[in-house]
């Protein structure tokens, strides 16, 4: 059955209407044609679908759309500097975090969170902030990297 | 197809759980059991994302504390009042799943799943805990009636639950890996120690060794009145409380030799606690 949905995704206002049982990350992707987030193993393990929900990273896959009426998303494409990479994603890219990068928009979503809350953070807050984000390359000591660095560069710009 | 009613108050969404509607909170057991196929989502809905007034965590004047059952696990582990009075609590929720997990999911969806290794049933089986749903109170180990069973009536809605304490306590688990693992041994613990250091009063519960997370009295009586230095021998004795099963993630065998050990570092951190 379905039911109104208004929500606001990077910064844009919908209106849709959707299924009681469609996932958030269905109606980004069919509903919005934002497909920046993936699904990956469509059941809460491997984090490609991470979206921010009012700044907190949740696994879109398994998050009911309605759930998020009235609220505020960011997805992967929400991260640029207009047409331009941000400072997370120009990092991946320098710091080589990207090898097949199906991970790579949920990583950068979980990663703007922390950044958004720790500035600073050390190694081991940006692996516990990525627990839920897996990288089939494996390519982990990148990505962790990558995240060290654009803190660095973000500190000295807000600084 | 799916209906999904969102109501603003406890009372409206009672009466749509009373009509055979199934309640969703954070979705991580339901919806996740969806898109995986275990378990088709239910055709009614009544999603609870609206109850602002479950979502608090405050103290009572009495002293217990008051945890919303929408309160999340991510809400847990940044309140500074549960990780000072209820810390086995608090060491619980930021064992759950990834951040995205506990950002979303909640206390009153982990008791109502009831799994037998839920993280929250021993820490809160130690702090004594009861739950309030929108008939009742009930005792946690009253409402955790088997694997997935709960003492929950039909339309019965939970609402809070209530903690009393504060005190010393820890939850310490084992487990392969860091981060969206499932607790294969867990232990609460939770001391009350005299004026020398010696133990006034102990409680142990166990995770993921029985139908529910279960109570090990036979080591809180050995405790008491005992020293720290019997924690290792009073370990030993949480197997009477345990009916551990083999499972894709331990063996019946390797799961009790497991417990003493669990148990021991439980109490060893609650005791580290109980001495600050």
């Amino acid at each position: 059955m379905t039911h109104p949905l208004s929500l606001t995704v990077n910064g844009v206002g919908y209106s849709v209407a959707v299924d009681g049982s469609a996932t958030l990350l269905a109606t980004l992707r069919d509903e919005l044609g934002l497909t920046g987030a993936k699904e990956g193993c469509d059941d809460s393990e491997c984090g490609a679908c991470m979206v921010l929900l009012d700044g907190r990273p949740v696994n879109s896959c398994s998050f009911l759309a309605l759930q998020a009426d009235g609220r505020e998303v960011i997805t992967v494409e929400g991260l640029a500097d207009g047409a331009e990479p941000g400072p997370l994603q120009r990092a991946f890219v320098e710091s080589g975090g990207i090898q097949c990068g199906f991970c790579t928009p949920g990583m950068l979503v979980s990663a703007t969170a922390l950044l958004a809350e720790r500035p600073d953070p050390s190694e081991n807050d940006v692996r516990l902030a990525l627990a839920g984000n897996l990288c089939r390359c494996t390519g982990y000591g990148k990505i962790v990297e990558a995240v060290m660095s654009a803190a660095a560069e973000l500190r000295e710009t807000d600084g | 197809m799916t209906s999904l009613a969102a109501p603003e108050t406890v009372a409206d969404a009672a009466a749509l759980l009373v009509a055979g509607a199934s309640a969703v909170a954070g979705g991580t057991d339901l919806v996740v059991a969806a898109r995986s196929g275990r378990r088709a989502l239910p055709e009614a809905l009544v999603s609870l994302h609206r109850l602002d007034e479950l979502r608090d965590i405050d103290v009572g004047p009495d002293g217990a504390l008051r945890i919303g059952a929408l309160t999340t696990h991510a809400d847990l582990e940044r309140s500074e009042l549960v990780r000072s009075g209820w810390a086995a609590v608090a060491d619980a929720a930021v064992l759950v799943g990834s951040p995205a997990t506990r950002n979303v999911g909640t206390v009153g969806g982990n008791l109502a799943n009831a799994s037998p290794a839920m993280e929250l049933g021993a820490p809160l089986l130690v702090h004594e805990a009861h739950v309030k749903t929108s008939s009742g109170v009930v005792a946690l180990e009253d409402f955790l009636t088997g694997p997935g069973r709960t003492a929950l009536e039909p339309g019965d809605l939970i609402t809070h639950v209530v903690v009393p304490g504060p005190a010393a306590s820890a939850y310490v688990r084992l487990e392969y890996r860091r981060a969206m693992e499932i607790a294969v041994v867990g232990s609460a613990a939770l001391l009350v120690l005299d004026d020398v250091g010696g133990i006034a009063a102990a409680r142990v519960a166990l995770t993921a060794v029985a139908p529910t997370c279960v109570r090990a009295p036979a080591v809180e009586e050995a405790l008491c009145g005992a020293t720290a230095e019997t924690f290792a021998t009073a370990a030993q004795l949480a197997v009477e409380a345990a009916e551990p099963i083999s499972d894709v993630r331990a063996s019946e065998r390797y799961r009790r030799g497991q417990i003493p050990v669990v148990v021991r570092r439980a109490l060893e951190r609650a005791y580290e606690r109980a001495r600050r």
